[in-house]
């Protein structure tokens, strides 16, 4: 955890902090413009901070918020936030090995505070599990930064965004910053060219499934993007084995 | 302003719950157990995927459709995003890049 002193001292935790402060102004201001929707959509704004502090899952949020105000029945609701957040289902069967050796209370604070941005930051510098303690801590140490940074630029833009969404109009569309933001570290994988199939096929996909109800588009379009590239990798394994491990 | 029912209270607590679930679906049980060999090289692809899931929408549609005009804040300002990215290779850039792009347009020109 990020208040544990060990944690800290390890040189990886501030290696995360800093390429996290990379992204942090994109996710600050998509931050900001959920605090601010929150509120126009009709939440009060003690409720709209508590939802913030409590929740911490952005796009959950913005899809709770209306149902919430519109009177739908609360299974419904968290039906359409557990869709929402299948991707996150996902994200967790990926970093079991890296998180097991942790005692049970850890691993729920840990999974807690790792969002999009954080596992993609993890798993590209950590592609591999660690084997040795100082591994382990190093990759936990790594991850604890990274979180950090984000729970901090994420919550601080929420609450600025509700407590300014009189004067800060959702129109101006400063959210697109976070669009930007991620679209940067997309780029920043994109080094092979099987993961560039991946954004093809994901992309497309994710467009042509848009009519699917709680954002049920994302996880068919990952489903379908690992497909393709599994299928790709199966057919060309035989004549170029080395490429095939290129990922 | 600060008025809370008593409904939007356990809703939210429900959703922190879920959130922590969520996420750590697979961290809870820590009985021995590991994923298919497929299922692990198909994680190559996933986390990219889930970006470019929720990115290309936010992009190329409005109002739940595919935009039919080239008169899009959004496209120049991602493709103002891309060329900073080839040129410096900096996340950070990318987003100011874009930024000023896609302000103007929008609080400018409308697009």
């Amino acid at each position: 955890m990020f208040f544990q002193k060990e944690l800290r001292r390890q040189p990886e935790f501030w290696e995360g902090v800093r390429d996290q402060s990379h992204v942090s102004m994109g996710i600050a201001a998509w931050g900001l413009m959920t605090g601010v929707a929150m509120v126009e959509s009709g939440l009060s704004v003690l409720e709209a901070v508590l939802m913030t502090l409590i929740v911490f899952a952005g796009s959950a949020q913005l899809a709770a918020v209306p149902m919430l105000v519109g009177g739908a029945p609360l299974w419904v609701i968290v039906a359409a936030a557990f869709c929402v957040n299948l991707r996150f289902v996902v994200f967790s069967a990926h970093l079991r090995p890296y998180m097991m050796h942790l005692p049970l209370w850890q691993r729920l604070v840990s999974g807690y505070v790792m969002v999009d941005l954080t596992y993609v930051f993890f798993t590209r510098r950590f592609p591999v599990p660690g084997t040795t303690s100082q591994e382990r801590l190093s990759q936990q140490a790594y991850m604890m930064g990274n979180c950090a940074i984000n729970y901090l630029a994420w919550m601080g833009a929420s609450l600025v965004g509700i407590a300014l969404s009189n004067a800060i109009p959702t129109a101006w569309g400063l959210g697109f910053a976070g669009i930007l933001a991620l679209v940067g570290v997309l780029s920043s994988m994109a080094n092979s060219g099987l993961r560039m199939v991946s954004v093809g096929v994901a992309g497309t996909a994710a467009v042509a499934a848009w009519a699917l109800p709680l954002k049920l588009n994302i996880v068919v379009a990952i489903a379908s993007a690992v497909a393709v590239c599994l299928v790709i990798e199966a057919v060309r394994a035989p004549r170029d084995p080395s490429g095939a491990q290129r990922v | 302003m600060f008025d809370i029912d008593l409904r939007t209270g356990i809703t939210i607590v429900a959703l922190g719950v879920l959130s922590v679930l969520t996420r750590s679906l697979f961290f809870i049980s820590s009985r021995p157990w590991t994923l298919p060999r497929w299922a692990q090289r198909g994680l190559n692809y996933a986390p990219i995927a889930a970006l470019a899931a929720v990115v290309v929408p936010e992009i190329v549609m409005a109002q739940g459709a595919f935009i039919n005009t080239w008169q899009d804040a959004r496209l120049f300002a991602v493709a103002a995003g891309l060329a900073w990215f080839a040129w410096q290779r900096g996340v950070l850039g990318t987003i100011v890049a874009g930024m000023a792009v896609y302000l103007p347009l929008r609080l400018g020109l409308g697009w």
